[in-house]
């Protein structure tokens, strides 16, 4: 059936279902682009790093859910069928991002705030859950079955096309707006922006039919009774489940939230990079590899799925730590000698009141332009108490921009790293989709796809700046979490897993 | 190969409860930190959700290290049909 599917109606297919996959990610990723913003929004000023930790958590929350989201929407998609399921998943996402956007901040609604932000971002992650393994599971089943890694891949590029857009997005936002404007209110744009892509999607998705395999079983009458007991508790299929989470997905997921989202967070909060230099150095990166998904998704249909990804996953290993060591000592401003500072000018003193409290906190800050064209702030807090007098703070050089070679080094690295994760999960939607049969596909898959992406992978950034706040710890420490699964998934996988493809999945 | 994944699936076994005991440890430890290192992070929460996810997986890879050692991975279905 689907290998006599015209070539343009094919595309119709990835076209319409990218997109939608596109916006989802899109929505979902936004929270985590801003968490320093949304913290600040979220939890009371004087809470420092707890706030970004805590705002890490929330957004971490709807990475937590997915495999929940997986389990109710992919038992729908294998009951009602995939188009209908994945409609409800994008209505679900697009609203509750919108009503992100609409929530008041703590110093209006105190602690309500946080808590409203939580649910919806659970709702937000109980529809990506949902999302994805539909869309994988459509493409492939209207795919010709030696291009099925082809035309899947143009699916996984939309996850980080969709981080590719929610970083322009804001970065767009926060230069017409500027600074102060975006940090105040401007932030919620890009969460409002939402609602019109979505509504854009939806039209799409309307037109859509339901997938060929699916509605020959359903035609046939035998479609799934109980796609959760069928895929847990038939044991032949359990055991695929657990070898695809452990011997695959675990090693993608950290992977690609390393590359593209950890990578983002060191530079931003540990390298102490300015706002929008650390968001280029990604869309660069995104962008020049992108390309690669199809690339790789492309050769797995020829040479198989398994050495492709396992590959990503040993290079990760291997390259992480030196990759991210180039980072801190490129962007270590602490020894700067005299000679090379073009000029250094003081802002005024800002003072900003402790809530629930007398003291307030002072800021002073320097603007340093060194004659190579890098900049910085040397930013220092005191807080000025009624009963202590004057806490020196710690001096913090932050706000860093990098000379221009620089810049595209670490454009370069962060390329690599993309290139990483585009040879791991340019090719695990058709690895994916092979591995289980059409009745129970939707829900099979979903579940290891997103344990491994959204336990493993999401909760990189938070689980490696917690480990690397410890006492004793280097900034080099969080590293060990992602390089220590993906060392673990790389065996496993080496291991236990085929690299034969199937080339039949309409059972 | 096959005597390989066989005894892995020991090491897997294995690799699960010590991965729960572990997380047990650093959860007991952090959270009994004072807040001289952890500021006003909430630990409590923040390893609560730790421990609430990873040990399911954990109790997951020790399924998988059974089925291994069980020879379950020694051929694997040639297509979802075998399944």
């Amino acid at each position: 059936m689907s290998e006599t599917l015209p070539k343009n109606n094919i595309f119709k297919v990835i076209g319409a279902s990218s997109l939608g996959t596109l916006i989802e990610w899109y929505d979902f990723y936004i929270f985590g682009s801003l968490a320093v913003i949304i913290g600040h929004q979220l939890f009371p000023e004087d809470a420092g790093a707890s706030a970004l930790i805590n705002t890490l958590a929330i957004f971490a929350a709807g990475f937590i859910v997915r495999p929940f989201g997986a389990l109710v929407f992919g038992r729908l998609g294998d009951l009602i069928g995939r188009k209908y399921t994945f409609l409800l998943t994008l209505v679900l996402m697009g609203g509750s991002t919108f009503f992100i956007g609409l929530i008041p901040s703590y110093k209006s609604i105190g602690y309500a705030a946080p808590i409203l932000v939580l649910i919806l971002r659970l709702i937000q992650g109980l529809a990506l859950g949902g999302e994805y393994g539909g869309a994988a599971t459509y493409v492939a089943e209207h795919a010709p079955k030696n291009k099925r890694g082809f035309f899947t891949s143009w699916i996984q590029t939309t996850a980080t096309l969709g981080l590719f857009l929610s970083l322009g997005i804001i970065v767009i936002t926060k230069n017409i707006l500027g600074a102060e404007t975006f940090g105040d209110w401007g932030w919620r744009i890009p969460f409002l922006l939402s609602i019109v892509l979505v509504v854009v999607s939806i039209y799409i998705r309307m037109k859509m039919h339901e997938s060929p395999m699916f509605s020959k079983l359903k035609a046939e009458g035998n479609v799934s009774k109980n796609p959760l007991k069928e895929s847990f508790n038939n044991k032949a299929n359990f055991k695929m489940v657990l070898l695809a989470l452990f011997g695959a997905t675990m090693g993608q997921g950290v992977i690609w939230y390393t590359g593209q989202f950890y990578a983002q967070s060191f530079l931003e909060n540990t390298c102490k990079l300015d706002f929008n230099d650390s968001r280029y150095i990604l869309l660069w990166g995104i962008a020049f590899a992108t390309p690669f998904f199809v690339v790789f998704g492309a050769w797995s249909d020829k040479v198989g799925r398994k050495w492709i990804m396992l590959s990503g996953m040993l290079l990760g290993i291997l390259f992480y730590r030196p990759i991210y060591q180039i980072f801190l000592d490129d962007t270590d401003y602490s020894k700067i000698e005299q000679a090379a500072i073009l000029s250094s000018k003081p802002a005024p003193i800002t003072s900003v009141l402790i809530a629930d409290s007398p003291d307030s906190l002072r800021t002073t800050s320097i603007k340093v332009i060194l004659k190579n064209g890098a900049s910085f702030n040397k930013v220092q807090v005191d807080t000025v108490s009624a009963t202590k007098g004057v806490l020196v703070g710690k001096e913090v050089i932050k706000d860093k921009v990098l000379a221009t070679p620089v810049f595209w080094k670490f454009v370069g690295l962060i390329f690599f790293q993309i290139l990483l994760v585009t040879m791991v999960y340019g090719p695990i939607a058709a690895f994916l989709v092979e591995l289980f049969p059409t009745k129970i596909r939707y829900t099979s898959m979903s579940l290891p796809y997103h344990i491994g992406n959204g336990v493993f992978g999401g909760l990189v950034p938070f689980i490696a700046t917690l480990i690397a706040s410890f006492s004793g710890s280097t900034p080099l420490s969080g590293l060990w979490y992602p390089i220590g699964i993906a060392a673990l998934s790389l065996i496993i996988g080496t291991i236990y897993l085929s690299n034969k493809r199937d080339e039949n999945i309409n059972d | 190969m096959n005597t390989l994944k066989k005894f892995l699936g020991l090491v897997w076994m294995v690799l699960g409860p010590l991965t729960m005991t572990f997380l047990f440890l650093q959860a007991i430890d952090k959270v009994g930190l004072t807040h001289t290192y952890t500021e006003r992070t909430n630990t409590i929460l923040q390893w609560g959700i730790i421990l609430f996810i990873f040990l399911p997986i954990s109790l997951g890879l020790m399924i998988f290290g059974f089925y291994a050692w069980k020879g379950e991975y020694e051929q694997l279905p040639e297509n979802p049909e075998e399944l």
